[in-house]
């Protein structure tokens, strides 16, 4: 059964989506039909968080967003954390904490780190650690053992901290 | 598909098709749909619509719209005024599920492990149902009639919840092998309502609906000292025997019948004794 | 000819190299969403496949009516095993598994049909149109009685039984202590799920892009089972999204290239999460009986083990697990005399073969339990009945092997041991047992403490012969390295740039893709084994090159080569006569192929005796846990560690093994078992299959990184992936077992064993 063509709001784009199924998740479109792979696909339940986006600034799975309804809504995947060439803060952070191994959950966590930070009062100080630790703990990696994610976390928080002043 | 705006256009759109998906968060709906388990040939999506979002203050009554979402559970004042769906809210799957699961979801869906349950039937919630014929009310009792069945007609949708504001302390418990995005193996609300010297108690993922300990609030009820805010120590165990009893659980992949019955047990106990700390040992 | 550069101070000029955190050069793709795994393949013209799969464990077939799927809008190709045109079954150790089911299925999610369509929802109509018509049988799905029943299998239901008997037979300690222990089944539970893309090639062969663990192995399977020459089948790395163990063994690989040969169109497949539950490997669920015997100094007499593993349908490398688990069942201690049977079988349960630690694992979580067991009995601290009976170089395994390398066992304990723990007491009560359940009262919680000791073989054992290659070219100052190591995210691609920085003095290294048709074999990325032996192939073409590169400037200038040395990108001559920089003297290019082999070993004899092994790294793990008696909720709060690692070549790398390792380790320890009820899966979901999230993970506190290079060894490097998933797991419950008093044999360990003990 067809959707289409519909048209969704993604990384600051308008993009067409011509003859699309009506029950493809946000995941499957911005996946196979917006070639835009980054937002990964390991439980398509909502349980591993690898298919984080923002949508209307608030962290989703992407997997549990039918496409269709997202018309006019702003979607920010990992590819439109930065401009082309660039590293988001929070994604210099992952390289240089050593928070990347396979690199499979990495997408889905930078969005949910970029969230929390976002989220964040900004008083200066030093996220706490429990708060961290919920505000990631949709996101599954089965790697690091999430201690070099922790320090990429605080190490983002400091960036952010730096830019904002 | 139709993106619904107003409640009218939902209530539109669900009466020319019967069938339609009906969708909120999606939370629950789109597992379903990714694994084409759910056959459907229209939406009506509905998380557009203002009239579902929020929650306002009817005198001693909350109406929680059913949008209301798990994270809008926890912000401002209704960890305050419903603290123990807050902290039921807490613990439902993770940030991500948070931000888009709705209460009208976890009813609809009538999961015996949807958290919101055991704070809504402790609650004697209401549960406010809309259709092109008009409103109409059920307690949430006759609203859970099975293992992820309701009384929803096919037209309709949960527009709200009804709730009092109850002065006393709320408590949700919820047991689960992780310490984050879990489903409960056994969860437990208890709310007071000092005014009307009553304790209710809404038990979770123990039965095949949400259920409440009837038993066990009649006999603490009369146990209480209420002026003291205190339980004896006997009363308690007493107490949490009921609750176990009113349990009615089964074996499955995420805990035995065995361990259930007595992990509400202990959940009662615990439940208890925050609500009323004096008289302990 | 020496390498100055070992001579002296260090000093960072440009890019790391070996013993720095140098980054990772796929780290920018994989934090800005370009890197492409497997699943994020794309073709022209690209089909999607599809798997039908036995809802029974146990069954024949009578007959397979592919009529009404053919018929679905969308579709290219139904096939079954009457369409596998090679080989029918393919195997690691054995080709005992059908690629397609054609008369009996012998496990639920097995295999039967593949389809490919134009999208996935018309898969999904296809598979469910397939008619299959099945007589169910009883599934054997107890273990214990597997080799008594009727075999379910031509090749009987005994895959292999070692039994080794070292020592004096007759001794008996004066302290003896008996225990029985049970594993459950763990999943790798890789976030990336199986995918990959085949596509037909005009010349008749395939090109397949897959993430897996070892290229060359899956081509010579796949090709076997397509007919095809080796050469036809050109396997090329996709991204990895986590291994484990779990991609050692095919899985969609054929079916994809069968798809691929019979539409002539590209096809890519994906498995679902449900899907990738069934259709891998898991670790070998273990019921193990021990009997250890001590003088009353506590030094160990002797151990007597019988070690039962459930292989599943399959043999997949189940022959090699069970020979880890028998050699290191009696752990990294001195045992004058053992007698240890390991016996490995199949029934109808779902196959199992490697995971991460690969036997040594299970035996671990039995020979600490008997340690702590013994300890106990003898009245002493468990820290030093273990320093008693350490293993040091020098000593024998109950193999009989000699170990010759480094054994730095008594220095990672006691590092270990002594190590300040930064644990403080739970005062928020999401850091409580239960979490966000707001479950425990801080009154009914209970604090346990424990250690544990684990080891394990690095590389491949029992004589196999084995080796991996790499290419190393340097043209213009730039080298470019090629090898078919599988960077499955350990960090390979890392090392082998630091080894050729360090080597060649070059800044900027180039690796060439893994692929089966520009390379020879790196064999697996397993066993802890790819840094020494894929870096030892780098390493070693690098050398080449190097010499190469000086004879070619010795001969150029008319000086001897011994005249010449390699210094930060620059050839000097020791007299100072010259200096040229790499890209002027390699203009042409120079290039070197080399086949790197580690020191033979032998196969175990009848006793289960012989010098199998090539080395052994050692690690010890300290677990603090809280523990909510009444609701049998664990919360891990701390973990502190040593580890041998021979030498360090890049510490934040290590590191991230260590905590990732560990991870796993504590997910076996408290809530990680695929539950098999009459050879049924019943959580195959990350609903229902639960790995640790940030808030049930523990900070990993490093007491020691032990550094005695050990011989033979590039860069005297031990492997240090598996040895955090050795012993976390113990400790864990052995932290548990302090902190409830309760025996606890079931690992994972769960609600109901502690709640619920004694009723």
């Amino acid at each position: 059964m067809s959707a289409g063509p519909y048209v969704l709001r993604v990384n600051g784009n308008d993009h067409e989506v011509p003859d699309a199924h009506l029950g493809e998740s946000l995941l499957w479109v911005l996946r196979e039909r917006l070639g835009l792979p980054g937002s990964k696909n390991a439980c398509e339940e909502g349980e591993c968080g690898s298919c984080s986006v923002q949508v209307d600034g608030e962290l989703v799975c992407s997997c549990l967003v039918l496409a269709a309804a997202g018309v006019g809504r702003e979607v920010t995947t990992i590819e439109g954390l930065a401009p082309d060439g660039e590293l988001a803060d929070v994604q210099r952070a992952f390289v240089e904490a050593g928070a990347v191994q396979c690199g499979f959950c990495t997408p889905g966590l930078i969005m949910a780190v970029d969230t929390l930070l976002d989220d964040l009062p900004d008083d200066g100080s030093d996220p706490d650690d429990l708060i961290v630790r919920e505000a990631i703990s949709g996101n599954l990696c089965r790697c690091t053992g999430y201690g070099r994610i922790l320090e990429a976390v605080s190490i983002a928080a400091d960036l952010r901290r730096e830019n904002r002043t | 598909m139709t993106i619904a705006r107003t409640l009218d256009d939902a209530c539109v759109a669900l009466a020319e098709h019967p069938d339609a998906l009906l969708l909120a968060g999606g939370t629950d709906l789109m597992v379903g749909v990714n694994r084409g388990q759910v056959g459907f040939d229209h939406v009506v999506v509905i998380d557009r619509v203002d009239e579902l979002r929020g929650w306002r203050r009817e005198g001693d009554e909350l109406v929680l719209g059913a949008g209301l979402t798990y994270a809008e559970m926890g912000r401002g004042e209704l960890p305050v005024l419903l603290p123990a769906l807050a902290q039921a809210a807490r613990t439902v799957g993770s940030p991500q599920i948070r931000n888009a699961g709705t209460l009208g979801g976890n009813l609809a869906t009538s999961s015996p492990a949807g958290d919101t349950l055991p704070v809504l039937v402790a609650l004697d919630a209401t549960v406010v149902l809309r259709s092109s014929h008009g409103t109409r009310k059920l307690a949430l009792d006759r609203f859970v009639t099975g293992v992820k069945q309701n009384a929803l007609e096919p037209e309709e949708l949960i527009e709200a919840v009804r709730v009092p504001v109850l002065d006393g302390p709320q408590e949700f418990l919820k047991v689960g092998t992780r310490n984050a995005m879990v489903i409960s193996v056994a969860s437990l609300a208890l709310v007071v309502d000092r005014a009307g010297r009553s304790v209710r108690v809404g038990l979770g993922s123990v039965a095949p609906v949400p259920v409440r300990a009837v038993e066990a609030e009649a006999f603490v009820d009369g146990a209480i000292d209420w002026d003291t805010g205190s339980a004896p120590e006997a009363a308690v165990d007493r107490f949490a025997g009921l609750v176990a009893e009113a349990a009615r659980p089964i074996d499955d992949q995420r805990g035995t019948a065995t361990y259930r019955s007595h992990a509400i047990g202990v959940l009662a106990r615990r439940a208890l004794r925050r609500a009323f700390p004096g008289g302990a040992p | 000819m020496t390498d100055v550069r070992t001579e002296e101070p260090r000093t960072v000029q440009g890019a790391p190299r070996i013993g720095e955190s140098a980054p990772r050069p796929d780290g920018i793709p994989k934090v800005n969403g370009s890197f492409a795994f497997s699943s994020d393949l794309w073709h022209d013209r690209m089909l999607w496949g599809g798997t039908l799969r036995s809802p029974h464990p146990s069954a024949r077939i009578r007959s397979i009516d592919i009529g009404p799927a053919v018929a679905v809008t969308g579709i290219h190709a139904v096939l079954t095993s009457a369409d596998v045109p090679g080989s029918p079954t393919y195997g690691l150790e054995h080709a005992d598994q059908p690629v397609l089911a054609s008369d009996v299925v012998r496990y639920e999610g097995e295999p039967v049909a593949i389809v490919a369509a134009d999208h996935p929802d018309a898969v999904r109509l296809a598979l469910d149109a397939i008619v299959v018509d099945y007589e169910v049988t009883m599934p054997l799905v107890d273990p214990g009685v597997a080799e008594s029943s009727d075999p379910i299998h031509p090749d009987g239901n005994l895959i292999r039984r070692i039994h080794l008997r070292h020592g004096d037979q007759e001794v008996v300690g004066d302290v003896v202590v008996e225990g029985t222990y049970e594993v459950g089944m763990q999943d790798q539970a890789f976030l990336g799920p199986e995918s990959g893309l085949a596509v037909p090639a005009e010349d008749g062969g395939v090109e397949l892009f897959i993430a897996t663990q070892w290229l060359h192995a899956d081509r010579d399977q796949v090709a076997a089972c397509l007919g095809l020459e080796p050469g036809l089948v050109r396997l090329t790395l996709a991204g990895v999204g986590g291994a484990f163990g779990a991609r050692e063994d095919l899985s969609l690989h054929a079916h994809l290239c069968l798809l691929a040969l019979h539409t002539r169109r590209p096809v890519k497949m994906v498995y679902s999460r449900e899907e990738s539950f069934h259709g891998h490997v898991h670790r070998h669920p273990a019921r193990m009986w021990y009997r250890h015997h001590a003088d009353r100094a506590g030094n160990l007499v002797r151990v007597e083990a019988r070690l039962l593993l459930d292989g599943g349908a399959y043999a997949s490398s189940s022959g090699a697990v069970i020979a880890n688990a028998t050699c290191f069942a009696a752990g990294p201690y001195r045992v004058p005399s053992a007698d240890i049977e390991g016996v490995v079988v199949r029934t109808n349960n779902p196959p199992c073969g490697a995971m991460r630690g690969f036997g040594a694992v299970q035996v671990c979580i039995g020979h600490e339990a008997q340690m702590d067991r013994l300890a106990a009995a003898l009245g002493m601290d468990p820290v030093e009945l273990r320093l008693r009976n350490v293993l040091a170089p020098g000593d024998r395994l109950s193999t009989g092997q000699v170990i010759t390398g480094t054994a730095p066992v008594a220095e990672v304990l006691r590092s270990c041991a002594d190590h300040p723990s930064a644990a403080s007491l739970p005062g928020d009560p999401m850091s409580l047992p239960g979490g966000a359940g707001r479950t425990a009262d801080p009154a009914h919680v209970r604090r346990g403490e424990a250690i544990a000791l684990g080891f394990k073989n690095l590389m491949f054992s029992e004589g196999f012969d084995d080796s991996s290659s790499a290419i190393c070219r340097l043209e213009g100052g730039v080298a470019t390295v090629t090898c078919a190591c599988a960077e499955v995210g350990q960090g390979f691609v890392t090392l082998a740039q630091q080894i050729t920085r360090e080597v060649l003095g070059v800044d900027e290294v180039v690796l060439a893709p893994a692929a089966t048709a520009t390379m020879g074999s790196a064999g697996s990325t397993s066993a802890s084994r790819q840094s020494w032996m894929s870096g030892g192939a780098v390493q070693a073409a690098c050398e080449e090159v190097r010499v190469r590169l000086l004879a070619r400037v010795a001969d150029d200038r008319g000086v001897d080569p011994d005249e010449l040395v390699l210094v930060e990108g620059r050839v000097v001559s020791l007299s100072g006569d010259f200096e040229a920089d790499l890209a002027s003297v390699t203009a042409e290019a120079i290039e070197a192929e080399v086949e790197f082999r580690h020191a033979p070993t032998s196969p175990l004899d009848e006793n289960g005796q012989g010098d199998a092994h090539v080395s052994f790294a050692f690690s010890a793990h300290r677990a603090i846990v809280d523990v909510d008696r009444d609701l049998g909720l664990v919360k891990v709060v701390e973990l502190t560690t040593s580890q041998d690692v021979g030498r360090l070549l890049n510490p934040l790398q290590a590191i991230g093994q260590i905590e990732g390792g560990a991870a796993q380790g504590v997910g076996l320890a408290v809530m990680e078992e695929v539950l098999v009820l009459d050879g049924r899966i019943r959580n195959a979901s990350f609903t229902d299959y639960l790995v640790p999230t940030a808030l049930d993970m523990p900070p990993v506190e490093i007491a020691a990184l032990i550094e005695q290079p050990e011989p033979g060894a590039p860069f005297g490097a031990k492997g240090i992936g598996e040895p955090p998933c050795i012993s976390s797991t113990a400790a864990v419950v052995a932290a548990i077992r302090a902190a409830t008093d309760l025996d606890l044999t079931h690992v994972p360990v769960r609600p109901t064993d502690i709640a619920l003990a004694g009723a």
